[in-house]
């Protein structure tokens, strides 16, 4: 057990290490000197090499890379080429509403795949169980994006329910906040519970089919009371790698949702200081990203082993 | 002034937001393909009439007595990089400080195009042309409380030719001499010779006028002495502005003023539709107009300074250094059918480097008419039929849809034409505007009265600047004021006739606001946004 947990941090750690120099050097290959981007095409020579030479654009590069390493573990990635803002603060602030966004997401998609993708299960040679899997089919489909402009113009521009997009802090105006979560979302999670119950779905299937139910259907339980205590236990194991997946796909696909919501998240921070070449805010974001989901990893591997006492034994 | 010319390229780039598509484009590559928007093509101007569609009625643009306590909420697309427009480059900067947080001693009226007065109440020129002298306005104040006086403006407008300041716009006010101050409500200014373009420039920004102890840190706290105060900036959505109650002029109508800032071009026009704004100050995509259509918004149409360039790299041995192959270029093109199809037809036909409300616009639409049996028998002439042309354009809305248009037209004529779209900016910039390596791009100038920087400098990406057009630019700015406008008519008619870029179209202003709102310019002829003109009623 906790040689496996070592295994698991020792992988933590080496991938950290490898995804800063990936990060680090591919910022560098992209065309396009940053001093020059980020101070526009008026600017004058002089200003970008003071700019270049300001920021240690001009350093040897493993320098510039330590320089930065060392800055990220202090949590003090530095300050932006043009606006002088502060990084740290900027991504704290982004990160609160990419978190809100992906877990309120996740929470409405389990809640929506869980029931739905057990009675897919149970019901898999009946007429709903059928449709149902169709619908999930097609929702797979759907892009998050699609989802979300369908939802803007029948709920927003048509019917005014709710606002179009933008963003506000829950603790200044909880019902605006409340309002402007609906949609994206709803977008995000209807595409997110559909992969989920096709994955419940097929989980649990599989556990359907194998001796131990049969056996315990043999005792005399009835197969709800079954599948609940012998069967919901082994299909999690493969559900909860994709929720780990998922996870993350959500953290970094939130950017599009972002986007056609025009909300002030993580992956608009991402995409918009990659066009303005603010290197340190890009690979403090990417950073950021990738200790998630690394993080999350970890989780997903550390519950297996909460799930499934059989991989515990089996470290030792 | 020769020396200026060729020491500072400059361009006002037009920047854009990305549409839906776009965007998706930008997602699938990973997160490198997004167009930055530090700029932005329409910069409003104050006063003016609103052309209302629904009703028919226009606004004066002239504020209520004392103001009302209302918000106005204006939807843009471009987002400013910093608050410091000494060291930042773009549009979006003037766009929201000039005239409204920042002024300047003097400053363009929007309806007549007339130099007029601002922070000076009158100023006087020597018979020599070099000296100018304005008279300040008594009882302004800065928003830190400190009086603005001539100290301050000689502080501001030194500064510029300091490296204090570091855009290359700067190099406007190479040609003044010194400035001084003769007493508290005086300053003089004497140039090195004389020059038309000058008291123009005074009425951007590097005309603005700072304080002497408010530049410490101009990024995140301008101080001015503007009808609009800076109040809050929420990075990546908005920038609240509110009224100066201490203003020494005419007092805005609304009390605060959110600037909302979208990278999308439907997530604008929805907030538009969904009351989330009041105004949309640039319409991105024009063929979503018709959403607004039908009486419940007013839209306001007008032209602006952003001429959309195709661009032709004239250096020795590229095969547009030919003029035969130029002209035949400008001959192939059908421009109406083009701007039809690539801007929903919204725009003007200019034909040269000027816009309608310069005061030296000529219609030279007429120099190149659709001619592709012209075209071809001209690259029959220069022996180039089938010349391979690489068309590198950025990844900018207009530029985009416009590409495939001129690609199938020149094709048509008998060129062989390799489209390439390269992310706006940073590859952009350095493949064309710095490596020069392109035949041809499609780029939209907004800099007001930018003939001279554009085809004047023969090191610019345009790579035209000859010795004839420099000459007639130099004369234009020393001579007289009439012999300014015909040198200026002659310099166009010139770089037209010399083929030195093709003139796609001119980007319209288009604004679409709620009917009750009054004082949006028709025409989009400043840096400036001028909020302090708007009202609701």
């Amino acid at each position: 057990m906790i040689l496996r947990l070592l295994q698991r941090l020792v992988v933590l750690v080496t991938s950290l290490v490898v995804a800063s120099l990936v990060v680090f050097g591919f910022m560098r290959v992209l065309p396009g000197d940053p001093a020059r981007v980020a101070l526009g095409v008026n600017a004058s020579d002089a200003a970008v090499a003071q700019l270049r030479e300001q920021f240690g654009l001009d350093r040897p590069v493993p320098v510039q890379y330590l320089d930065w390493v060392g800055g990220l573990l202090t949590l003090d990635p530095g300050i932006e080429f043009v606006s002088r803002a502060a990084i740290g603060p900027q991504i704290a602030d982004r990160l609160q509403v990419t978190l809100w966004l992906v877990v309120a997401s996740m929470v409405l998609a389990l809640v929506i795949a869980l029931p739905v993708g057990l009675w897919m299960a149970v019901r898999h040679r009946h007429w709903d169980g059928v449709v149902l899997s169709a619908l999930s089919q097609v929702g797979v489909a759907v892009p998050a994006f699609l989802a979300g402009i369908v939802l803007i113009s029948v709920f927003a521009v048509r019917l005014r329910w709710v606002p179009s997009g933008g963003w506000v802090v829950p603790a200044q105006d909880p019902v605006g906040f409340l309002q402007r979560l609906a949609l994206p979302t709803l977008s995000l999670a209807l595409v997110q519970a559909a992969v989920l119950a096709r994955y419940i779905r097929s989980a649990v299937l599989d556990v359907l089919r194998e001796d131990y139910l049969r056996t315990a259907r043999a005792k005399g339980l009835r197969p709800v009371q079954a599948l609940v205590r012998h069967g919901l236990r082994n299909a999690a194991v493969p559900v909860v790698t994709v929720l780990g997946l998922q996870l993350a796909t959500l953290l970094i696909g939130a950017v599009v949702i972002e986007r056609v919501f025009v909300i002030p998240g993580l992956g608009s921070l991402l995409l918009d200081s990659v066009a303005k070449r603010e290197l340190l805010t890009v690979q403090a974001v990417v950073m950021v990203l990738v200790v998630a989901v690394l993080v999350i990893n970890f989780v997903v591997d550390l519950l297996y082993l909460v799930i499934d006492p059989r991989l515990r034994t089996g470290a030792r | 002034m020769m020396q200026r010319m060729t020491t500072s390229p400059r361009t006002r780039l037009l920047l854009a937001t990305i549409t839906t598509t776009a965007l998706l484009a930008g997602c699938n590559a990973g997160a490198g393909s997004d167009p930055e928007s530090t700029g932005s093509g329409t910069q409003g101007a104050d006063g003016g009439t609103a052309t209302d569609d629904g009703t028919g009625s226009t606004g004066s643009g002239t504020a209520a007595p004392g103001g009302s306590d209302e918000t106005v909420r204006v939807g843009l697309v471009a987002e400013p990089a910093s608050l410091d427009f000494t060291t930042t480059d773009g549009a979006a900067i003037p766009q929201l400080l000039l005239d409204n947080v920042y002024e300047t001693l003097v400053t363009v009226d929007a309806d007549s195009g007339e130099i007029v007065p601002a922070l000076a109440e009158e100023w006087e020129v020597s018979e020599d042309r070099l000296t100018y002298t304005f008279t300040l306005k008594d009882g302004v104040t800065f928003s830190d409380g400190s009086e603005f006086t001539a100290e301050d403006a000689v502080f501001s407008l030194e500064r510029v030719k300091s490296d204090a300041w570091t855009i290359s716009l700067k190099a406007q006010l190479d040609v003044v001499d010194t400035v001084e101050a003769p007493d508290d409500g005086t300053v003089v200014i004497t140039l090195s010779q004389p020059s038309n373009r000058f008291l123009y420039a005074l009425t951007t920004r590097v005309g603005a006028m700072f304080d002497t102890e408010g530049v410490d840190d101009l990024a995140n706290t301008p101080v001015g002495t503007g009808p609009y105060l800076f109040t809050d900036w929420q990075r990546g959505s908005r920038i609240t502005l509110e009224r100066n109650e201490d203003y020494h002029g005419d007092v805005p109508y609304f009390s605060d003023v959110e600037m909302h800032y979208f990278r999308d071009a439907n997530a604008l026009n929805n907030a538009m539709l969904t009351d989330a704004i009041d105004v949309v100050s640039t319409v991105q995509a024009p063929e979503s107009l018709v959403e607004f259509e039908g009486g419940d918004y007013q839209i306001v149409e007008g032209t602006t300074n952003g001429e959309v360039v195709l661009s032709m790299n004239q250096t020795e041995g590229m095969p547009l250094a030919d003029p035969l192959v130029r002209q035949a270029v400008r001959h192939a093109i059908d421009h109406q059918a083009l701007m039809d199809t690539c801007w929903a037809g919204r725009g003007t036909l200019i034909g040269s480097m000027a816009p309608p409300t310069d005061p030296w616009y000529e219609d030279r639409t007429g120099d190149y008419p659709f001619d592709p049996e012209q075209a071809q028998s001209l690259l029959a002439e220069a022996g180039a039929e089938g010349t391979a042309l690489r068309l590198r354009i950025p990844t900018l809305p207009y530029a985009v849809s416009c590409g495939t248009v001129v690609e199938s037209m020149l094709e048509e004529a008998g060129f062989d034409v390799t489209v390439d779209e390269l992310e706006f900016p940073s590859a952009w910039l350095e493949t064309v505007f710095t490596s020069k390596d392109f035949d041809m791009s499609i780029v939209a100038h907004v800099e007001p009265r930018d003939m001279a920087s554009v085809f004047g400098n023969p090191d610019y990406y345009t790579t035209y600047g000859t010795e004839e057009i420099q000459a007639l630019l130099e004369e234009a700015d020393t001579g007289t004021e009439e012999e300014q406008v015909s040198k200026m008519q002659e310099a166009a008619a010139l770089i037209s006739e010399d083929a030195a870029a093709d003139f796609l179209f001119l980007l319209p202003n288009l604004m679409v606001a709620d009917l009750d709102i009054t004082g949006l310019p028709e025409n989009a002829i400043k840096e400036s946004f001028d909020l302090s003109s708007l009202a609701r009623g």
